[in-house]
């Protein structure tokens, strides 16, 4: 308010300078504004820190993406993507990592209404869709390492291990990490430490559903086709 | 000056619960519609693939690559709650940021790697046991 009467103020006495003043209003209204938008979101830094994180970790799998695009047709003469993926096993596993997604998405729900018992409740059943997802995946490795398709063998089988390792690895932590918010929700009740703490949690477990979307299409069903 | 000002400053929490380091407001609806959309684009690939709908393996993959890429962007907006206006558009912006660094690296590695291979002098088995 006190602004724009000061340039209207102003622009009758800047008449030597008509330009001049224009410049002058203009500027200063679009500075307001910038501190306007900015200005509050600084108290709020933790979840975008957290998101940029994310982003940087994005990085990592587009960088595994691609060394497996790379080295995924690079057999040496051994087993490839059709011979070894057992798809079934995969949509199970699929499925798993999407059922978690929801349920992460419930507990933030009851943790909106400040329930701690749903809440918990939700959680757990996250931790063990989670734990069932990298159950699978470790059978599966197991059965590949078994049958002699170990990491050692191609290319293809690096890459393979080493992108798919990394977001089971991820998923892993997760877990733990998921664990560790119950007992803090658990002991301490939704403070609004804990809230934003299952915030930044509740990015990186949808996170880790996102890029499993690019591993099972580009990895499993495109290596199934070839 | 102070009405627009009442208006960032206020109304601009409200809506997305920024006030007192909230997330954005998720709901039931979203979540479901998330869920039944990420299914739905889930299960078409796999059934593509599974039962060999498609004779040539590349349209195939042309197909589930798009699906996949739908279902990203299902799980950004009703998972990740993304968009303009989350932490003032830096959200997004980083977002963006990273999406270009993304295709970039993998469409150059691609390009590049793949030239790479079929640029390479042809070699028979028997050199290839030679090799130093």
């Amino acid at each position: 308010m006190s602004d724009t009467t000061a340039t209207t103020m102003h622009s009758p006495t800047g008449k030597m300078n008509p330009a001049h003043a224009h410049v002058n209003a203009s500027t200063s209204l679009q500075s307001a504004d910038f501190y306007l938008v900015k200005e509050h979101h600084v108290e709020n830094g933790t979840l975008l820190g957290f998101w940029l994180y994310l982003m940087s970790d994005c990085l990592i799998f587009a960088v595994l993406f691609a060394v497996y695009a790379v080295l995924g047709r690079s057999y040496a003469a051994g087993p490839s993507g059709a011979d070894l993926f057992d798809l079934k096993l995969v949509a199970v596993n699929t499925s798993m990592l999407l059922l978690s997604s929801i349920t992460y998405g419930f507990a933030m729900l009851e943790m909106q209404r400040k329930r701690v018992a749903p809440t918990l409740v939700w959680l757990a059943v996250t931790g063990l869709f989670g734990a069932a997802f990298l159950g699978i995946e470790l059978y599966e490795f197991a059965h590949l390492i078994h049958e002699g398709a170990v990491p050692q063998r191609s290319a293809f089988l690096s890459s393979f291990f080493t992108l798919v390792g990394t977001h089971g690895l991820h998923v892993t932590f997760g877990i733990i990490w998921l664990v560790t918010l119950m007992v803090q929700v658990g002991r301490g009740g939704l403070t609004p430490e804990n809230r934003r703490r299952l915030m930044c949690l509740s990015m990186f477990w949808h996170f880790l559903d996102v890029v499993w979307i690019g591993v099972f299409t580009f990895v499993y069903l495109m290596g199934s086709l070839a | 000056m102070s009405a627009p000002h009442d208006n960032h400053g206020h109304d601009a929490h409200d809506d997305h619960g920024h006030g007192h380091d909230e997330g954005p407001h998720s709901s039931f609806k979203g979540y479901m519609t998330g869920f039944v959309l990420a299914v739905i684009l889930t299960a078409i690939p796999f059934w593509l693939v599974m039962g060999k709908v498609f004779d040539k393996p590349s349209t195939t993959a042309l197909v589930i690559l798009a699906f996949a890429a739908v279902q990203i962007v299902v799980h950004m907006i009703y998972f990740l709650h993304m968009d303009t206006k989350v932490q003032g558009g830096w959200s997004m912006l980083a977002l963006i940021f990273t999406v270009v660094l993304v295709v970039i690296t993998l469409s150059g590695s691609i390009w590049v790697m793949y030239h790479l291979n079929t640029n390479m002098m042809p070699m028979s088995a028997h050199e290839m046991k030679n090799m130093p």
